[in-house]
């Protein structure tokens, strides 16, 4: 049967949050982190409670079967984001670290001095920073493609600021400011036209599009698995195969090297891909976690996430539009993720938030770790409330109600 | 004295649209810290200008929320005249108002409007911005005091 996605309990009972001491809370901040379904906490559990061992260590049962899921986890991801070599999905802490990874030791092995690096103004600060260190390590120019109205950088605008001399374009497939979606596809086809390699920050992207790595053909692809409701301090790095091969290990230690030369460094051997990316014990239960978050994902699909979100992105907007004439929308056009930015106006941004928090309403204020991003809105800060499948059109109501009244800041402080 | 919650309201409220000494002085005898609240972009100078242990003066300019414009501005007023010993007293009282500790709402005068903010954890750093930059000048030689000392 298909799924009615106008039927606001669809998900709502697979995620414990809504039965806790805060179930009372409207949850508006999933851009920031997804609220987690039974399953995942369940899986996490299992693993602590009933088999909480290393893996790749030793040849006892109960590593092998940690190891086991751990493995399976990696299959999973592959084929998630349309990865058919698993080698290629590297386990990291998160995005950041993935973003992180790529720019210290691929950037610093690619990148020369004179060379240029394209971003743009409409990234997250972990898509941003670390190319502006590297261009600033290696002599390089750091480059910023132009974006329209939602944020976006279209592949014409892209060829505006390539040269022969660019050797990254690292851009998002989804803006955690505006909720706008670049063409990945076409952005990568105009990066590799140049030569240049096109890094991708999935980390917004992830959670209503595909990320089909190989048919988009992308080199590098980052995303966080709290974000698809799998646990924290863990994500994924996947790159090309050639690509991760080349890469020197960002860290070194156990279970990423095969024979160690100890009076010769360079007859040290690595793993190969994806080990040799993963010193040290990971996050073993975030891994298995995020394999199941991935596993409840595809359980409905994307299809079925959009839907859903585009129908509570919509409402909401189309109350704002209608009933609230105090709010300034920055993002009216977008329809491709839940996030709504806005500001009350005439209000600071931590003044509403308060109101709404007042009211058991929980959003993001400030500039949303992309200060650039508010450069190109030309406002210092603002609010997000970001939707995802499990919020509903009752807390939208409760939403708008609260809006209305976000003049009344102060009075927060006497109530 | 004492106001009541009315009275509070309208006492953040003027002070955040029409800010008392926010203007920074260029004068050497000034004394200058700049703060910040990275998580919410607030920005925020603080001045003092100090004459044996009396403030003279004391300015500020930035931006941020109602909480932290306001805060500056009543706080500004308040420590001008004061000794550095009362100054740091009046810190220390309104650092325990806004933790939900006791105070002396009387002292605090227009400061004790924001006593409030204990019940809104996430805006203390909103309220304090200010008083943590006069706190720290405090301690810092100013002006001719501070070159004398540098010689």
């Amino acid at each position: 049967m298909p799924a009615n996605i106008y039927d606001d309990n669809l998900f709502r009972r697979d995620f414990p949050f809504f039965e806790s001491e805060n179930g009372g809370y409207v949850y508006f901040n999933s851009a920031a982190t997804a609220l987690k379904p039974r399953c995942v906490i369940d899986a996490v559990c299992a693993y602590y409670s009933s088999y909480s061992a290393n893996v790749d260590r030793g040849v006892d049962s109960l590593g092998y079967k940690a190891t086991e899921m751990y493995n399976a986890a990696r299959e999973k991801t592959a084929a998630f984001i349309g990865a058919s070599d698993s080698g290629t999905v590297i386990f990291t802490r998160g995005a950041t670290s993935a973003l992180n990874m790529v720019a210290s030791s691929f950037g610093n092995m690619v990148v020369e001095s004179g060379d240029e690096i394209v971003t743009s103004m409409a990234e997250h600060h972990s898509n941003f920073l670390p190319w502006q260190q590297l261009a600033a390590a290696r002599g390089a120019r750091l480059v910023f493609a132009p974006t329209d109205s939602l944020g976006r950088v279209t592949p014409q605008a892209l060829g505006s600021v390539m040269t022969e001399r660019t050797r990254i374009v690292a851009l998002n497939h989804i803006s955690n400011v505006y909720g706008a979606k670049n063409d990945i596809r076409a952005l990568a086809a105009a990066a590799h036209e140049y030569g240049a390699y096109f890094v991708c920050d999935g980390a917004q992207g992830i959670t209503h599009e595909s990320a089909m790595v190989e048919e988009n053909n992308v080199d590098f692809y980052a995303f966080s698995g709290h974000k698809i409701m799998g646990p924290t301090g863990i994500g994924v790095l996947y790159g090309k195969r050639e690509l991760l091969e080349k890469m020197p290990p960002a860290e070194f230690g156990g279970e990423m090297v095969y024979t160690v030369d100890y009076e010769n460094a360079a007859g040290t051997q690595f793993k190969d891909l994806p080990e040799r990316h993963e010193a040290g014990t990971m996050p073993i239960a975030q891994v298995i976690g995020m394999g199941a978050a991935i596993d409840y994902l595809m359980s409905f699909g994307y299809d079925v996430i959009r839907r859903r979100v585009d129908f509570l992105r919509d409402y909401m907007i189309s109350r704002l539009e209608a009933e609230c004439p105090n709010i300034e929308i920055y993002n009216k056009g977008q329809r491709d993720s839940g996030i709504v930015t806005f500001n009350v106006r005439g209000v600071h941004s931590h003044d509403a938030a308060s109101v709404f928090d007042n009211d058991g309403i929980i959003i993001r204020a400030g500039h949303h770790c992309s200060q650039t991003s508010h450069a190109l809105l030309c406002v210092p800060t603002s609010l997000r409330a970001s939707l995802y499948i499990y919020n509903t059109k009752s807390e939208i109501d409760r939403f708008i109600e609260t809006a209305k009244k976000a003049e009344g800041f102060l009075d927060v402080l006497f109530s | 004295m004492f106001y009541s919650a009315e009275d509070y309201k309208e006492i953040i409220y003027d002070n955040y649209s029409n800010p008392r000494n926010k203007c920074l002085s260029k004068d050497k005898d000034y004394c200058t810290c700049e703060m910040k609240n990275p998580s919410c972009g607030d920005e925020l100078i603080v001045q003092l200008k100090k004459h044996g242990d009396t403030i003279e003066d004391c300015r500020h300019n930035g931006r941020g929320c109602s909480i932290c414009c306001a805060s500056a501005s009543i706080m500004s007023e308040l420590v001008k005249g004061k000794s550095e010993t009362e100054a740091k007293h009046l810190y220390d009282e309104f650092m325990s108002m806004v933790s939900g500790g006791d105070y002396d709402e009387e002292l605090l005068d227009e400061a004790a409007a924001f006593k409030g903010v204990a019940q809104l954890p996430a805006r203390i750093k909103c309220a304090t911005l200010c008083w943590k930059g006069m706190h720290r000048l405090l301690d810092e030689p100013c002006g001719d005091e501070g070159e004398s000392n540098g010689k």
